[in-house]
């Protein structure tokens, strides 16, 4: 395989009772590079991170990432992959029985020899990263939103991963405090030179921090480009997802919702 | 004669799909439930070992349900000897009330009030702490931080409960054989000497033991069936407050029902 490909999915379907999600969807990420995953909600995007991550089983399909057939990795290597992922869950998901070193320093303490001093070193470093200086000794409760996504950042990048998942990293934040989430991905793109895929529905974000846009609608990736290409596609269903229409190909079942 | 066709057949499949619709969720639960023992069991032998967590669990198990069992107990032995004490003296048996009260504590009553309690106490907080976790992705943030939530939060609650529910048996015995004794003999006027020899004459280790074992049963379902309910939940507050719900009722009935199997089993 080419070795510029980080992450390569082929025919990835996976079904939830009668509700089809994922229908043969096919993605490569490269190397190094800042992938953008739009969609509606509730079209699979989670869906999809969470199969290459491995926490949940496709019903067919194959994910490789770096080489390794994820679908075939036991408990042992399976974590092993993991260690050079992170991941910035939606609503963070800070541990909220640790203080926020302790949620930052988690995979640190388990997976390395590391002191407890050491831990904490490391982790309020990552947390000047993301802008978060002094905070150490709250709990998760204490914070804000904005404050939770960038802990949940600092946490995501404290075993200096390979590749980062954001989930819908600006969801939920108001319009300035996204702005700063998507200035810190960008940021900690030139820094660390990871691979990422961020899903979100939040355009403006997706065009910040993308250097390509793969649209999922219907189960498939009906359009990859860059941020050039898809902001001038001729594709009638991602022109109007990222217009924002109501009026389109794009039919909302919001009665039967 | 064609239309009527279909009503035909939903009338005749309508029985087997409502049994169905009752069964096929209760099977996927109990084999949910077999395959997190397997998994357990397996990493119960195999590092990384999780010290810190499983301590936690067993002062949370153990120690902080340590009042309410002093105080079910130290009743239970009481009333028992109160009422054994007005049923035996209508045939001149009052001597017997200590060997009534020790042998009902530690053969039943011990074990199974405090697995009741502990479903109550313990159990709910995991169900509710599991589903919480679940419901706001903690455990899949647990996976994604390589650790295994299994062996990370399931294991520990598990050996918690199969250490610490026979530790709190043998404080509830013996708080009950006390209650009992005090009531006999502050209250009902026994001897206390004779209450003491008829405890020790007629009980023997094996009630205990065989208590213990049962107690030892109970704690390993409650930590099996509380933290499945908790990992099973999904649907926000709505969902951990049913899969806590589920958990406490399900540890309820598994403790009472798999109690006379273990007694049919091991008193015969």
């Amino acid at each position: 395989m080419n070795s510029d490909i980080m992450i390569h999915i082929e025919g990835l379907s996976k079904s939830f009772g009668r509700k089809q999600v994922l229908d043969g969807l096919e993605l490569d990420v490269m190397r190094g590079e800042s992938m953008v995953v739009i969609g509606g909600s509730g079209t699979g995007k989670s869906v999809l991170i969470k199969h290459i991550i491995g926490l949940l089983k496709p019903d067919s399909g194959r994910i490789y990432v770096d080489g390794h057939d994820v679908l075939s990795l036991g408990e042992h290597d399976l974590g092993e992959l993991r260690k050079k992922f992170g991941m910035l869950f939606q609503n963070a998901a800070l541990f909220d029985s640790f203080s926020v070193w302790e949620n930052v320093g988690f995979g640190l303490k388990q997976h390395t020899r590391l002191s407890s001093a050491e831990v904490r070193k490391v982790a309020s470093e990552k947390l000047r990263m993301v802008g978060l200086a002094g905070i150490e000794d709250l709990m998760p409760s204490e914070l804000s939103g904005g404050m939770r996504k960038r802990v949940g950042l600092a946490r995501a990048i404290a075993m200096e991963p390979e590749v980062i998942f954001y989930d819908e990293p600006t969801t939920g934040l108001d319009p300035i405090m996204a702005d700063v989430i998507n200035e810190l991905i960008v940021d900690l793109r030139k820094k660390l030179k990871v691979t990422s895929i961020s899903i979100t529905h939040d355009m403006a974000s997706a065009y910040k921090i993308a250097d390509r846009i793969a649209m999922l609608y219907k189960g498939r990736i009906i359009e990859v480009g860059t941020v050039d290409e898809i902001r001038n596609t001729s594709n009638e269903i991602v022109r109007q997802f990222i217009t924002g229409s109501a009026v389109g190909p794009i039919t909302m079942e919001v009665t039967r919702a | 004669m064609t239309s009527r066709e279909p009503r035909k057949t939903v009338t005749l499949l309508c029985p087997v799909e409502y049994l169905g619709s009752l069964l096929i969720p209760s099977f996927s639960v109990v084999g949910g439930m077999i395959m997190m023992l397997c998994f357990t069991l397996r990493y119960i032998f195999t590092p990384p070992f999780y010290l810190r967590n499983i301590f936690k669990q067993m002062v949370e198990i153990g120690v902080n349900s340590m009042p309410v069992v002093l105080i079910t107990a130290s009743f239970t032995g009481a009333v028992l000897a109160l009422q054994s004490h007005t049923a035996f003296k209508r045939f001149d048996a009052e001597t017997l009330v200590g060997t009534v009260v020790a042998l009902s504590m530690t053969r039943e009553l011990g074990p199974v009030l405090t697995g009741l309690i502990v479903a109550g106490r313990a159990g709910a907080a995991m169900a509710a702490e599991l589903g919480t976790m679940r419901v706001t992705e903690q455990i899949d943030a647990l996976e994604t931080l390589a650790t295994n939530p299994v062996r990370y939060l399931v294991v520990p609650r598990f050996i918690g409960g199969m250490l610490m529910l026979p530790a709190l048996t043998v404080l509830s015995d013996g708080i009950g054989i006390m209650g009992g004794f005090i009531v006999s003999t502050r209250v009902l006027g026994a001897n206390p000497t004779t209450y003491m020899t008829r405890t020790w004459d007629f009980l023997e280790m094996e009630d205990i033991f065989h208590g213990l074992l049962k107690s030892f049963f109970f704690g390993a379902a409650i930590a099996l069936i509380s933290s499945y309910e908790g990992f099973a939940s999904e649907g926000g507050a709505e969902g951990v407050g049913k899969a806590t719900t589920r958990a406490v009722v399900l540890s309820s009935m598994a403790i009472l029902i798999s109690d006379y199997f273990l007694s049919a089993w091991l008193f015969k």
